[in-house]
């Protein structure tokens, strides 16, 4: 910390010398004019300038403003003297600027000014905040996610380019950014990490150590701060899990299981990727991935998690690599899939779907424009490595299009924003397919497909006093008396409860609108962005809730509250 | 031996000696104070000031606030001094003297201070 504070202290060091220089020449200057004899006064005898005098002529000559000769006119060998005096205090300033420049270009500096800029300004937030380290592809799409959902965000990237980006995004909240390493824990604490608004750290960087080492900062610096990080590779999840990180997130591995619940539970499949969508966009609806046989182009890292999956839904699989295969039993073909003698060898006539991952963009684009052209009516899944890509496989148009970025951004944004959508993800997962059908039927009819609101409220004193104090004065309130429009009762709030979760009772999923509400109850709601904001007013406004609750307005101030109670009695 | 020390000391002792050889002598005589003395202790705790600059140990924190406090009373007795000789019509008067005097004892003060600071550090560093 105290590095950081010292940037005053760096300038006056550096500006040492030349101080001193200046000090010197203009002493001497003094000094010399005081001694130099000027014109002789009436009596005959050489009159001197006094310190008074020499200084305020040092003063505006060494700042070339040039009074003339003041007070009154120089001898020779006063102006002898001058001469020397100029040249010495032109010298002095040139050098003293000239170091001035020098230092403010600094590059040292710079970032020592920016460091402690941003240190500051992170230090001055009032309200919770995300620390993202690393502002990739997915860095980028999580704080456009976070910032849209109101969120404040500070961000630690390595390369100088993309903190620059950061500035041409139109962020609505000002975003801290600097550049450093975010391994670094010192860096993670001016960012942050301790400060008492922080609500989460997340580790994006494609350098799985560098994440690996912001998951050992957070756990050991800020125990109960929640922390999401990446990992690409199986032994840096296992090192992140072993100390106790929470969220590991692989987007393979990610993306490996949706593909299973898409083949074994599609209803679910889409109720859960309308959940988890990025706010703003709307869900597109695919066809649901068919069983038969599939070809798998490519058994690198994502390839293997891909195969899995399929294996546990029991599809039979061909690969196509151009490795030949490791202790693995499926069909293998030794090739290019981005031919087609490859694909026909492989069986693509018979087969009902195509997996294109490798990690060079082109040759998943290829393969599956073969792919196509040799059976049109295939299910296409593409991998999709770099986001500049995009324009082509928009134009491609697959059936399902594995973006890596994106999947970390759902899946942290799900996490981070509504820690109950956990839970209630992997209840939906458990039931059968005809109830997750019914109900993402009923959804999104209410609310469209675009990505709704969803968000989590517990009614407690902090949150939601209004309806704490209600519940607590012994009045019962239903979720069906609560979910209603603050300007007119008889208007349901564009909203449902999926989840309601209690300390000492079993979770409660789609209650009914004749539950009992109970102080200290944490909801999962779904809905619009509008309700949200409603729902809020009624969990704190004392007279907006009564009058939802009861349909009367409440009075305010003491004293007709005692009048119209006196009355009505 | 290091040139960075000695200068250090030697600036911050010579400040020291000649704001001390200034300051003695009958408090309001004029003769006794010489303003060409008073010039260079004000010089020569300027530089010391400066030398001073950017030490982070806490003793160099005091040390430059010391400085700061002699520059401030160096400058004020000089003020002074411009105000009586030029400024005023009675020029420089046994009172005037005496508060450019007293001025400069201030700062006398100040840096005896600082000497003090100077010799606890070396004391303190035994090298």
């Amino acid at each position: 910390m105290f590095r950081y504070q010292s940037v005053f202290f760096l300038i006056l060091r550096r500006l040492r010398t030349p101080l001193i220089l200046l000090i010197s020449i203009l002493a001497i200057s003094v000094l010399g004019l005081t001694l130099a004899p000027g014109l002789p006064d009436e009596q005959g005898n050489p009159q001197y300038l006094s310190f008074f005098h020499a200084l305020y002529f040092m003063s505006y000559t060494a700042t070339t403003i040039g009074f003339g000769e003041v007070p009154y006119d120089f001898s020779n060998q006063q102006r002898l003297w001058v001469i020397a005096c100029i040249y010495m205090s032109v010298i002095g300033w040139a050098y003293t600027l000239g170091s001035v420049f020098a230092l403010l270009s600094d590059r040292n500096l710079q970032q020592a000014i920016a460091t402690q800029r941003f240190a500051r300004s992170v230090r001055r937030l009032r309200e919770p905040f995300y620390l993202v380290c690393g502002y990739g592809e997915t860095g980028r799409l999580i704080c456009d996610a976070l910032d849209r959902l109101g969120y404040r965000i500070v961000v630690l990237e390595l390369d100088q380019l993309k903190v620059g980006q950061i500035e041409l995004q139109s962020y609505a909240a000002d975003v801290p950014a600097l550049t450093a390493d975010a391994s670094d824990p010192e860096t993670l604490r001016l960012a942050g990490l301790t400060h008492s608004h922080c609500a989460g750290v997340l580790a994006l960087t494609d350098d799985d150590s560098a994440n690996l080492a912001v998951a050992i900062s957070a756990r050991l610096l800020a125990p109960r701060l929640p922390s999401l990080c990446r990992a690409t590779r199986r032994e840096t999840a296992a090192n992140m899990a072993s100390f106790g990180t929470r969220h590991i997130i692989n987007p393979f591995q990610k993306f490996a299981e949706y593909l299973e619940l898409a083949l074994h539970a599609p209803a679910a499949w889409r109720l859960l990727i309308w959940l988890t969508g990025l706010p703003g966009t709307t869900i597109e609806q695919h066809r649901d991935p068919p069983r038969g046989p599939w070809i798998l182009c490519g058994h690198g890292r994502f390839g293997r998690f891909i195969a899995e999956a399929l294996d546990r839904e029991e599809v039979p699989l061909t690969i196509i690599d151009r490795a030949p295969p490791k202790g693995d039993e499926h069909p293998w073909i030794i090739g290019d899939g981005t031919g087609a003698d490859a694909l026909t060898e492989a069986g693509v006539d018979k087969a009902v779907g195509v997996i294109a991952c490798t990690s060079s963009d082109v040759d998943n684009l290829s393969a599956a424009v073969t792919a196509r052209d040799l059976n049109p009516g295939l299910f296409i899944i593409l991998r999709q490595n770099q986001f500049t890509n995009h324009a082509l496989f928009d134009a491609f148009e697959s059936d399902l299009n594995m973006v890596p970025s994106q999947v970390i951004a759902h899946e942290c944004l799900a996490v981070l924003t509504t820690p109950l959508l956990v839970p209630f993800l992997d209840e939906m997962k458990r039931r059968p397919d005809v109830w997750c059908h019914e109900l993402v039927e009923k959804l999104t009819q209410r609310y469209g497909w675009k990505v709704p609101r969803v968000w989590s409220e517990r009614i407690n004193i902090a949150r939601a006093p209004a309806l704490y104090r209600r519940l607590m004065q012994g009045h019962s309130v239903t979720i069906g008396d609560l979910l209603r429009d603050p300007r007119d009762r008889n208007q349901p709030l564009a909203c449902t409860v999926l989840l309601l979760q209690r300390d000492d009772d079993k979770d409660l999923h789609l209650p009914p609108d004749d539950t009992d509400l109970r102080a200290s109850d944490e909801l999962l709601l779904v809905g619009h962005a509008q309700a949200q904001r409603q729902l809020e007013m009624l969990l704190r406004n004392e007279y907006t809730l009564h009058y939802a609750v009861s349909g009367r307005e409440l009075t305010r101030g003491w004293i007709w509250r005692k009048f119209l109670s006196e009355s009505q009695r | 031996m290091n040139l960075e020390k000695v200068l250090f000391g030697f600036f911050i002792l010579l400040a020291a000696t000649l704001n001390f050889g200034f300051v003695i002598g009958e408090i309001d005589n004029p003769a006794h104070h010489d303003i060409y003395e008073l010039f260079a202790a004000l010089v020569v705790s300027l530089i010391a000031t400066v030398l001073k600059f950017g030490d982070r140990t806490q003793i160099g924190a005091v040390q430059l606030s010391t400085s700061l406090v002699a520059d401030l009373q160096l400058i004020a007795a000089a003020m002074v001094w411009g105000y009586a000789v030029h400024v005023s019509d009675g020029g420089l008067t046994p009172h005037m003297t005496a508060s450019v005097v007293s001025l400069a004892a201030g700062a006398l003060l100040a840096n005896v201070v600082s000497v003090i600071f100077l010799i606890a550090e070396t004391l303190m560093q035994r090298r």
